[in-house]
């Protein structure tokens, strides 16, 4: 076994990285946060009779539920071809050949498309940020650093799911495939199951159950963070008093989404190796 | 220093029950040329990953200057050599230069030389231009630029000619012949014999997994004892006479248009030449020709069979 090195990780990640930002991929994905972000945070309280922006906790809420649907989405369509795509285009045999080994390989890339997607995340927020702190002060500006920086953790959970999905699937359109049933399992389905689970067996199972199953779940682990984060939207969800103390703190529910940011990278790295 | 610049002892790689490489024993010299040939299935492609060290072999080892291709010391190994490979799409939204440079330093080979080698196999005046832009001829050069980083003292090149033009293939043979000159080993593998027939030192001709032949092109030739193709001009009143003299032979030539073409056996052609020098001035011109290389590797794949 060789010694880990950092430069082909840090070239790797340097050249995907630029590939992103020359084919506008990153362009089109911090428009895209721009507009729907500008939208509902203008719009998000309209159905209370009022447009505009209100309190930062508000907006942030009204961000929520937009980042949970299209930050998954777009970070698995990011990473789901990272590796099977330069096996399918025959590019895979000749980085191989070259003195780097599979880890440094699997790493620079995970790092050069987490770094696109983290720069199109934090640009493509950071108009209604420049918004909140003209009108609410630093304040809210720190509340709302904190939403984005979860908003970037979720996006790194789903690349690192669709960087394994990218070592096991065989084929591109296989490891798409198995990219929106991702997306499907765990931003659509996972809850409903969830909910059947409670409505279920609610008197039988322990308190802890339920909000430790969030947990496993990235989208559910990130709506968590935002929500204890903020006293006033925990309070607003009802949450605080269902949600035991040891997993109500906004400390494990960011271990949580780290872990699912850490656990698929390591386990693509062994099953590529 | 090693002998041998490559040494592959015993290898073999089984996928489950179908054994693609069957214990293969191969040495290649110090700036020897060798070509590795065999039909699609035999082999070659497997073997050539697993010298490249990107298969492990299930059986044997494999050694380049005496390094273990996959063992701790594989980036020193990785170094000294250059890989083409067959089809390879690079990366489109990055330039000829931004390529080279690329894989110069995941190579940890002097940028420098970038320009002068996209020169080298002419692309030098296309290295700021995308890779997307480039003709299938074109980024087989770029490839081909790609395994000269670095100074290898080995090259892999799996179809390297594939896609280029006449003139493509004349300079991309050129450059391996100045390379050849400068002590590089070199293994290729081709679909175009008759390419390669001129340019090997030997062949290592695979079938089924195995190496059923290795050798220069003469002695693999010679071990096979493939017949000599004659053709031979004569004028118009001498066909009887032809007829004749080669009856002893038990050859029957096939006579069109003043040329008698036959074959005969690589032991009879004095024998042959002599009784045509018999016919005299009506003997118009001979030519020899051995076995092609394709005469040959149909001939060891009938074998085979």
């Amino acid at each position: 076994m060789s010694a880990f090195e950092l430069r082909p990780v840090m070239t790797i990640a340097a050249k995907e990285c630029r590939d992103r930002i020359r084919n506008r991929w990153a362009l089109a994905v911090a428009s895209v946060f721009t507009v729907f972000a500008l939208a509902i945070a203008y719009f998000g309280a309209a159905q209370q009779g009022s447009v505009g922006l209100r309190s930062a906790d508000v907006t942030i809420a009204s961000l929520v539920s937009l980042v949970i649907y299209l930050v998954p989405l777009i970070a698995l369509m990011l990473g789901y071809d990272a590796i099977v795509g330069e096996r399918e285009r025959g590019s895979l045999a000749l980085l191989m050949s070259l003195p780097i080994t599979r880890s440094e390989l699997l790493l620079g890339k995970f790092a050069g498309l987490a770094l696109a997607l983290t720069l199109a995340t934090t640009i493509g927020f950071s108009i209604v940020g420049v918004l909140l702190a003209m009108r609410f002060g630093a304040v809210a500006l720190v509340h709302y650093a904190g939403f984005v920086a979860s908003a970037v953790g979720l996006g790194l959970a789903f690349l690192s799911i669709s960087v394994l999905i990218s070592v096991v699937a065989a084929t591109r359109i296989g490891a798409s495939g198995m990219a929106i049933v991702a997306w499907f399992g765990f931003v659509l389905v996972y809850d409903l199951v969830l909910l059947a689970l409670l409505v279920a067996f609610s008197s039988r199972l322990p308190s802890t159950v339920v909000p430790a199953l969030l947990l496993a779940n990235p989208a559910d682990a990130f709506r968590m963070v935002n929500i204890f984060g903020f006293a006033d939207m925990a309070r607003f969800y009802g949450l605080a008093t269902v949600v035991p103390r040891s997993l109500a703190n906004p400390q494990v529910q960011a271990a949580a989404l780290v872990a699912w940011i850490l656990v698929p990278l390591g386990l693509a790295t062994w099953r590529f190796r | 220093m090693n002998a041998n610049s490559i040494e592959v002892r015993g290898v073999a790689r089984h996928y489950g029950p179908v054994r693609a490489v069957d214990g293969v024993d191969l040495a290649v010299a110090h700036g020897e040329v060798m070509g590795l040939i065999g039909h699609n299935g035999a082999g070659k492609t497997t073997l050539f990953k697993m010298m490249l060290g990107l298969e492990r072999p299930s059986a044997g080892a494999i050694k380049i200057d005496g390094i273990a291709v996959s063992g701790p010391r594989f980036r020193d190994v990785r170094r000294r050599v250059g890989y083409m490979p067959e089809t390879t799409s690079l990366y489109p939204n990055l330039t000829g230069l931004e390529t080279l440079r690329f894989f110069a330093r995941l190579k940890n080979a002097d940028a420098k030389q970038c320009t002068t080698l996209l020169a080298r196999v002419g692309l030098g005046h296309a290295g700021a231009r995308p890779v997307r832009q480039y003709s299938k001829g074109m980024a087989q050069r770029l490839l081909f630029a790609q395994a000269l980083l670095g100074q290898p003292r080995i090259l892999f090149l799996d179809e390297p000619t594939h896609g280029l033009d006449p003139s493509g293939v004349s300079d991309f043979y050129a450059t391996l012949d100045e390379l050849r000159t400068h002590g590089v080993t070199i293994v290729l593998t081709s679909h175009v014999l008759s390419e390669v027939e001129q340019r090997v030192d030997r062949l290592a001709l695979m079938s089924a997994g195995k190496l059923q032949a290795c050798g220069s092109v003469q002695a693999l030739r010679e071990a096979l004892d493939l017949p000599l193709a004659f053709d031979v001009a004569v004028r118009d009143d001498a066909e009887p006479d032809l007829r004749a003299v080669l009856t002893p032979f038990a050859i029957e030539p096939d006579i069109r248009d003043g040329r008698a073409r036959f074959r005969c056996a690589r032991g009879a052609k004095v024998g042959v030449l002599a009784a045509l020098s018999g016919l005299g001035q009506r003997l118009l011109d001979v030519t020899l020709k051995e076995p092609t290389l394709e005469d040959v590797y149909l001939g060891y794949r009938k074998a085979a069979q």
